[in-house]
């Protein structure tokens, strides 16, 4: 297997014609003022896309992105500056602005630590290369055809297949050299079906850090397909969601959404270092109900959330974040890790070399639990079941968090009757957690479509959960 | 940030776009369009009256669409060099080898195009260095600490400046460019009450640094918002009148533009097809663009695709008059492009508007609504469901906050029961607009 330092090396630093020498120069003049750590973050991305609408492949794109991030960090405060090509001047200059922030003096820089080989997460693979474009134009064709041989009522057929590989080097002054090289392959399709002069929506998809060979050598984009002609069909017969609090039992997989915005960026570290987190300063206390246990695992083969080191060179780890109810762990990047005298947790992440790394969620979810999925539904006498969602949104201040479901259905007497209306659930997070009343035995992860927003960054990550009851929620619908 | 020749950017971008074009040409394409930007901006963050980020940025990239006939592909690179231009080319049109034919496929037509460039005035740069951007931030965030003491945290109170410079070309012999600058102070901070916070933040925006408001006032109103949202007390499920804050407003009309956009419409994913000549606002209310307002933050010449963008109504009294389209979607729905490639270019809400402070009066009992939190907007249905907060309003007048509420009901109906709008304008984005009332939304509560 190829050391992915020198795969890195030689798509980064050899291209820009930058020798080691010329890095050592550069972390020396980013230390030449008092700072606490510098650090040059290296990264080259490219990604391809195809789309099928209206029956046609009518739409590819090729994007590549290169460029270098500088950054100096001098106890609470950061200088960053990035160039968009990878050559010595302009990274000179790049690096004058970024330890502008440094205030006098100079300070040395670490020798080179080897923090070992993290084992890898995921395959050096390139998903652009994974198949032809023949293959890909026709992976689309066959699936549209697909889409709409399975009901008549298919009106619309949207698909698209996006592959991506990034590779990165981080060099450091605290002694840090680390690369990575990371696949990342995602397929989605959206149907629209109309009956009667209703038409409704219905979405899927999956992916994950790996080449796009799951697409064609098995029928998982067929699946796919099914799935969404499925939720748009279901949705077609869909009433007029309820209005109120009541009890909510939410399926497997996909709505794990509930923990990454109800618990996961409340527990972020750079939130509870300042305070504004609506759970900082709770370490130790309990936070939600003893069912509930949380993890944050970069660790998982090929998952879109995976890390084999995260931005800032840190291997990727699993951290339990709630443990039967009580908080344990916030989610650490280096410079929230020193302020608040903690080890780094593998959460730096970044959306590209332009911006500055925070921390950030891997793959989130809540542990199984011991009760049979029926079992939960059967203790519902009038509530709401829930199975995918658009998304979700949090404010960690106040704790408050939505999620807007795409496809749920009435719980009467037990049992799960009509479908109901996309409507937005609310809750407060930590309350909702203490209300978490039933675990389901059925842990699932979702299939890999997610994408995180934070501070105008965008991050892949997963998300996951048992089927779960939550006593109490708000479901924001029309009906009485 | 540091002065810089603009003329000598623009005419270097604009030779880097016509080599482009002519590599495209060479490589075999039948037509191109290239944009290519070159954006460079200085932020600088204080919190808890200290300097915590002094950010630079600096972004060049540009993109290419070949057509090879009817069929098409793009690329796009932050690399501009000579190896770049050649690979990125070539990279678009192997994919428009690939792609199937589409007879909507291809640039506007050439008398489209925006030949007389009106003078906008967007581009006034801001001499500001770091230690002037710190010293503004930290009297913005002081502002608000000082105006409540009830403010016991921050996070962060942001100064930023931005100059870009972008260049659109095609193969009508178009090559245009648009410069502008970007100019905000931004303050969000905590309030904190027994033992629950809330945070709220304020911003003012423009092409102007001088035009921008006082910076003590935005801080000032930073901390009123976050103390407003103190003191929450529950309310009973409902329907209720809705009235929108300004920024509130702003989204929900964004949602009647999204239903009458080009691409929405033709991939028959809006709840508002056919609805050319219908009636959707009240007969009171206009939808009118001004993409050619002078120091507009949204103002442009020429739209996504280059052709030339004009003043029109897409509402007039409550009845859609024109969609919202680009060349492609207007192809799509055989009909002719509107100039709108990449959006509406500074929205007017026209209708009569009252003093905001009566709005509250009209509204008896109900909700004014400050943040929207979600998704729960579905394009294809009009099913409108989000998470909201705000002000309760009993009898006419502010009686506390509310958290953890939604607001439901079908944009169809919304749109119909706007029945009041306010003097209140907000004038930093796309959409201006008042403070909206909306009869009749479920408002529920646990």
């Amino acid at each position: 297997m190829t050391n992915p330092i020198e795969s890195a090396r030689k798509a980064l630093l050899d291209a820009g014609e930058i020798g080691d020498g010329d890095v050592d120069r550069l972390l020396g003049r980013l230390t030449s003022k008092q700072i606490d750590t510098g650090e040059l973050f290296f990264q080259v991305s490219r990604n391809e896309s195809w789309s099928l609408e209206d029956g046609r492949v009518k739409d590819g794109a090729y994007h590549v992105d290169r460029g270098v991030g500088v950054r100096a960090v001098s106890g609470e405060r950061t200088g960053f500056a990035y160039v968009n090509d990878i050559a010595l001047p302009r990274l000179a200059e790049a690096t004058d602005a970024a330890r502008s922030i440094a205030r006098s003096g100079g300070n040395a820089i670490a020798g080179p630590v080897s923090p070992g080989t993290p084992a890898p997460r995921y395959g050096a693979v390139d998903p652009l290369a994974s198949a032809g474009e023949t293959d890909k134009v026709a992976l689309l064709s066959r699936i549209d055809s697909f889409a709409r041989s399975l009901d008549p009522a298919v009106r619309e057929v949207h698909v698209t297949v996006a592959l991506n590989q990034d590779i990165n080097l981080v060099v450091a002054t605290d002694g840090t050299l680390s690369a990575d090289v990371r696949p990342m392959a995602r397929f989605s399709i959206e149907v629209i079906a109309e009956r009667d002069g209703r038409r409704e929506r219905g979405v899927s998809g999956g992916g994950g850090r790996i080449d796009a060979a799951w697409l064609f050598d098995t029928d998982a984009a067929e699946g796919y397909a099914r799935e969404a002609v499925r939720a748009a069909l279901v949705n077609l017969d869909a009433v007029d969601a309820p209005a109120g609090a009541m009890p909510v039992v939410l399926g497997p997989g996909w709505p794990g959404v509930l923990l990454h915005e109800a618990v996961g960026h409340g527990l972020e570290g750079d939130f509870n270092r300042k305070g504004t987190s609506a759970y900082a300063g709770r370490m130790g206390e309990t936070v939600a109900s003893t069912l509930c246990t949380v993890v944050d695992d970069a660790t998982l083969a090929d998952r879109r959330g995976s890390l084999t080191v995260d931005d800032e060179g840190t291997p990727g780890e699993r951290t339990v974040l709630i443990e039967d109810g009580v908080l344990r762990g916030y989610m650490q990047d280096k410079m929230n890790a020193r302020l608040m005298g903690v080890a780094s947790t593998g959460n730096a992440r970044r959306q590209s070399y332009a911006h500055l790394p925070m921390p950030r969620m891997t793959n989130t979810f809540l542990l199984a639990g011991e009760s049979e999925p029926e079992e939960i539904l059967a203790s519902v006498d009038r509530g709401v079941y829930a199975v995918s969602f658009a998304g979700g949104q949090v404010d960690i201040t106040n704790g408050q968090f939505v999620f807007s479901a795409t496809e749920a259905y009435l719980i009467e007497n037990g049992k799960v009757t009509a479908p109901i209306r996309g409507a937005t659930l609310i809750g407060n997070g930590p309350d909702a957690m203490h209300r978490v009343s039933m675990v389901g035995n059925d842990l699932e992860l979702d299939a890999g479509i997610g994408v995180c927003g934070k501070e105008g960054q965008g991050v892949p990550v997963g998300v996951g959960q048992p089927t779960l009851k939550i006593d109490e929620l708000t479901v924001g619908g029309t009906a009485a | 940030m540091e002065a810089i020749d603009m003329a000598g950017l623009e005419g270097e971008l604009k030779e880097l776009v016509g080599r482009i074009l002519g590599e495209a040409k060479r490589q075999g394409a039948t037509a191109a369009e290239v944009s290519v930007t070159d954006d460079a901006g200085l932020a600088v963050k204080v919190r808890n009256r200290e300097l915590e980020t002094v950010e630079f940025t600096h972004d060049r990239g540009f993109g290419i669409t070949v057509f090879d006939g009817q069929r098409k592909g793009s690329a796009s690179t932050s690399d501009a060099s000579e190896d770049a231009v050649q690979g990125t080319v070539r990279a678009a049109l192997n994919i428009a080898r690939f792609t199937e034919e589409d007879p909507c496929n291809g640039l506007a037509e050439a008398e489209l195009m925006a030949r007389e460039l009106p003078e906008l005035d967007l581009y006034h740069p801001w001499p500001l260095d770091v230690p002037e951007a710190e010293r503004f931030a930290l009297e913005t965030e002081a502002a608000a600490f000082d105006h409540d003491a009830r403010i016991t945290n921050s996070e962060g109170a942001e100064v930023a400046s931005h100059r870009s410079c972008s260049v659109y070309g095609n193969s009508h012999d178009f090559v245009e460019a648009l410069q502008g600058t970007r100019h905000s102070v931004s303050v969000s901070v905590i309030a904190e009450e027994g033992s629950r916070m809330q945070n709220d933040y304020w911003y003012t925006m423009g092409r102007v640094a001088d035009a921008l408001d006082d910076h003590k006032a935005v801080g000032r109103r930073a901390a009123e918002r976050a103390v407003a949202r103190l003191g929450v007390r529950p309310v009973a499920t409902g329907q209720y009148p809705v009235l929108f804050d300004p920024q509130m407003a702003s989204s929900l009309i964004g949602h009647l533009i999204g239903a009458i956009s080009g691409g929405a419409l033709y991939r028959k994913a809006s709840w508002l097809l056919d609805s050319l000549g219908k009636q959707v606002m009240p007969s009171s209310m206009s939808l009118v663009e001004n993409p050619h307002l002078p120091r507009g933050i949204a103002s442009t010449p020429f739209d996504g695709d280059g052709v030339a963008t004009r003043a029109k109504a897409f509402v007039e009294n409550g009845v859609v008059a024109s969609y919202v389209l680009g060349n492609y979607a207007a192809k799509r729905l055989d009909m002719v492009t509107t100039g709108n490639a990449g959006g509406v270019f500074n929205l007017e809400v026209q209708t009569e508007r009252k003093p905001a402070s009566n709005l509250m009066r009209e509204v008896g009992t109900g909700l004014m609504v400050t943040h929207l939190m979600g998704q729960g907007v579905n394009r294809v249905t009009g099913d409108y469901s989000r998470g909201a907060s705000g002000i309760w309003i009993e009898n006419g007048e502010p009686a506390h906050a509310v958290d953890e509420v939604t607001i439901a009901a079908n944009l169809a109906d919304v749109y119909r029961n706007i029945v009041a709008a306010g003097d209140d304008v907000d004038r930093r984005g796309t959409i201006h607009v008042g403070s909206l009332l909306v009869d009749g939304m479920t408002v529920a509560a646990s």
